[in-house]
């Protein structure tokens, strides 16, 4: 759903105008609480203008880290110092200054040369090991199926980084909470990545890039509709689809005139530049074990039930045997 | 006196899967590789996040079973006269407030869960504080004579 029709169909028809013209305006919820939304990019639409990005840049430009200098001495001296503070215009790949960045590509298929742009930013799984294996509680899953980082308390660990099949978020060194804490020795920083603009969707507003876009390139809505519109404009197209199964389903899904794995070739991936390899689930053992960890209990009491009848059982035997 | 409906290999299997989330508990945090542990061979796990949370998951699942059915014996023994000493109880007692934390971590992972930002914060916390608060008092269990779950016999 383009942004318009996504603002019709929640009533606010009259007030898409004005909502775009008087940030956060609209006090109503963008979807009924616990759908989880999901975004579409159709790449055939993007002409890589880069207005998303700046969009991005304007609206969370308050929520940039400020770092105070000198850093504190790390130890041991092989924990990095990350640093952009100094490099915050670069906007060719995800840093704690640009949490968008379009991904461009020169790819031949079909007999034909074409330039697919791809805005990238974090992919919102739904199972998000980001979040899921933060041992801080810093990163979570929201409501709307975006995941956020609390850059209050993130220690800056880059955890989330590891986990991450994309490595998104990017730290800054000299910012957040672990200064108060043992700076020397724990934390080193914060985390950021995008959190689809989740103060502007709370607020009734839309996440900064869809309503930024020129050509409509991104759509959002209920996931099951996105996925269903995805696969239609595949269809049509003739396309290829990112995002759908990749991790174990993400909310962010791609449909592309040009195979993934082309784009892949001609923009290779690097620090910062995410990949486009399929990518499995790498939290699927979570549920099958979580099963476990309920059986375990019920068969142990199970035993203990009939071990006890048997002891009892022996021991009448032995009284009157 | 009675002998323990307990087996001692119950005991040392418990304990086992205590000091392994205890372990991969402590692996959640980067602080392995950092340190270097993760660099001493045969370690490299410890620096694998998702191996060791796999792992503490299923380690979870061993320890749950062993704990009920220490709980689910000792109730059906129907040992009245052996009750919990002080150290017992407070050791059950976090146990048991780490069982419901994690189990409400473990909820909060599924797919279609969602808990909100402060309750995961809250538990995740908790979960983190329960744990040190374990390991004081398994030490201070092992001080002395205050091993012992139960007291023994008062016939």
């Amino acid at each position: 759903m383009k942004r318009r029709a996504f603002l019709k169909t929640l009533g606010l028809a009259g007030a898409a105008t004005a909502a775009a013209a008087v940030p956060g305006l609209a006090a109503e919820k963008p979807a009924a609480p616990g759908t989880v939304l999901a975004t579409l990019f159709d790449l055939s639409q993007c002409i890589g203008c880069g207005a998303c990005v700046e969009a991005c840049r304007e609206a969370n430009a308050n929520r940039y880290p400020e770092p105070k200098k000198p850093f504190p001495p790390m130890y041991p001296s092989r924990v990095p110092v990350e640093d952009w503070s100094d490099k915050r215009d670069v906007d060719d790949r995800l840093t704690p200054y640009n949490w968008l960045f379009i991904q461009s590509a020169t790819v031949e298929h079909q007999g034909k040369s074409l330039e697919v742009h791809m805005p990238r930013r974090c992919m919102h799984c739904q199972k998000p090991p980001c979040a899921n294996l933060c041992p801080w509680g810093a990163a979570s899953k929201t409501a709307s199926g975006s995941v956020r980082i609390n850059t209050d308390i993130c220690l800056g660990g880059a955890k989330c980084k590891t986990v991450c099949p994309w490595s998104i978020p990017q730290r800054q060194t000299g910012v957040g909470l672990y200064l108060d804490l043992l700076p020397s020795l724990a934390g080193n920083g914060v985390m950021y990545k995008c959190d689809r603009c989740h103060a502007r969707m709370a607020a009734g507003g839309l996440p900064a890039c869809i309503e930024a876009c020129p050509n409509e390139v991104q759509s959002i809505g209920p996931r099951d509709e996105i996925v269903a519109k995805a696969h239609e404009l595949a269809k049509a197209m003739s396309g290829f689809i990112y995002g759908e199964t990749e991790n174990g389903g993400t909310n962010t899904i791609y449909v592309s005139p040009v195979p993934f794995e082309a784009i892949q070739a001609a923009s290779p991936p690097g620090p910062g530049r995410p990949t486009l390899a399929p990518v499995t689930d790498a939290m699927s053992f979570e549920t099958s074990l979580a099963a476990a960890a309920v059986v375990a209990p019920i068969a142990a009491v199970a035993g203990a039930v009939l071990r006890a009848a048997k002891r009892n059982t022996d021991a009448k035997e032995h009284r009157h045997g | 006196m009675a002998s323990s409906p307990i087996a001692p290999w119950e005991k040392k299997a418990f304990a086992a899967s205590v000091f392994g989330l205890g372990l991969t508990g402590v692996a959640q945090m980067p602080i392995f590789s950092r340190y270097y542990i993760a660099d001493i061979p045969g370690f490299a796990w410890l620096g694998d996040f998702v191996f060791t949370h796999m792992l503490h998951y299923a380690l979870a699942a061993v320890f749950l079973y062993f704990a009920f059915r220490f709980a689910a014996t000792y109730v059906l023994a129907g040992r009245r006269d052996h009750p919990l000493t002080a150290s017992g109880a407070v050791r059950v007692a976090v146990y048991a407030a780490l069982i419901v934390t994690g189990a409400v971590r473990m909820v909060k992972n599924l797919s279609w869960v969602y808990m909100g930002e402060w309750p995961v914060l809250v538990v995740d916390w908790t979960h983190l504080f329960l744990a040190m608060v374990l390991l004081g008092a398994v030490l201070w269990a092992r001080g002395g004579d205050r091993r012992r779950y139960t007291a023994l016999s008062r016939r």
